[in-house]
């Protein structure tokens, strides 16, 4: 291995370990009825679990900044979620924001 | 308008799947002028009509209509119903319309969880909008739908707004023109199938008026929306002749 290669490895591991990741929760608000939710209920009761009183479905989606500003990130994951992937008129979201590495 | 033409653009996303359907009923039914516009676009090529057709944009990731939503044609079209431009959404069309927010509400799931291809019924709820001037109040026409995601919803607010204002144009109902949860396909709130601005120059409705208006194919109770929008342009227009200072209306 040569000087040139070893490194080329090290910076990637430093910008590697620069990163922020957002967890984002879109759920459905709850005056908003969910059949799909309805009908998972539904077969879980046919799968024999007793004590569901309800099922509601919702979406799960990670976002990944460069860098290391969690301030920022959580700026912008706020926004994103705002303006695209929530629906304002059907749904809420939260989400978390960590270093990553 | 251009040669006494009317001209409906029928923009175009990746996923629209009734863009062609829409194109033939203007150019070849109508006789009008139509152009395709590509949503990358950033001009509406000076169309009298937009039309939002049909289909699946951008595969209806995320939500149906949420990406589309920021194609760069969206801005004119936006700009373009701002300033009383007439659009017309169909089917994915109106999913994109109200996720733009030029429409309000949302449309969620089907209640049935199925994808629903069928003729239905629909009412004139509003004879007196560019997009019905020539139906009766109160007809009953025979739309087909297709779609998975028609589920009209909107707050209770907006809801009563939409009924005092005239605002919802065309209810599912059945063939006697009955409004009743048998005859609602989706689970619509109000058997809602179409609704309008408050301006009342953007409609956005789930069955396909262009899908029932050549006599080939079984239906034509969807053409005389084609034919209301384009006697509603050709009516902005002051004939030639009408004495000095005539000239074509602005929107």
């Amino acid at each position: 291995m040569n000087v040139k290669s070893v490194s080329v490895t090290h910076v990637w591991i430093l910008e590697r370990a620069a990163m922020v990741r957002s967890r984002i929760h879109i759920t459905l608000r709850p005056s908003i009825l969910d059949p799909q939710g309805k009908a998972v209920s539904h077969a879980i009761g046919t799968l024999g679990v007793a004590g569901v009183k309800s099922v509601r479905m919702g979406k799960y989606i990670e976002v990944t900044f460069d860098g290391g500003d969690v301030d920022a990130a959580r700026a912008a994951t706020e926004e994103i979620c705002k303006k695209l992937l929530a629906n304002p008129v059907m749904e809420d979201y939260r989400f978390d924001v960590e270093n990553v590495g | 308008m251009k040669n006494g033409l009317v001209r409906f653009g029928v923009v175009v996303f990746p996923g629209s799947n009734c863009d062609h359907d829409a194109y033939q009923v203007c150019k070849k039914l109508l006789g009008q002028d139509a152009v395709f516009l590509w949503h990358k676009e950033h001009s509406l090529q000076d169309a009298d009509v937009v039309i939002l057709p049909g289909g699946f944009s951008y595969g209806d990731y995320l939500r149906c209509g949420a990406i589309a939503r920021f194609s760069p044609v969206m801005q004119e079209v936006t700009a373009f119903a701002a300033d009383g431009g007439l659009v017309i959404g169909i089917c994915n069309g109106f999913q994109i319309l109200v996720e733009a927010g030029l429409l309000p509400g949302v449309l969620l799931r089907n209640d049935s969880l199925r994808f629903v291809c069928k003729h239905v019924h629909l009412r004139v709820e509003n004879a007196f909008t560019p997009f019905t001037g020539d139906y009766a109040p109160g007809e009953v026409l025979t739309v087909p739908i297709a779609h998975g995601d028609g589920n009209y919803f909107v707050d209770d607010r907006t809801l009563r707004e939409l009924e005092e204002q005239g605002r919802i144009v065309f209810r599912y109902c059945d063939p006697q023109g009955a409004v009743t949860p048998e005859a609602n396909p989706n689970g619509s709130l109000a058997n809602i199938a179409g609704i309008v601005n408050e301006a009342g120059n953007v409609l956005g409705m789930m069955p396909h008026p262009e899908r029932a208006s050549d006599p080939l194919l079984g239906h034509t109770d969807g053409r005389r929306l084609f034919d209301s929008l384009l006697n509603h342009v050709m009516s902005r227009v002051v004939p030639h002749g009408l004495g000095e200072g005539a000239q074509v209306h602005q929107r």
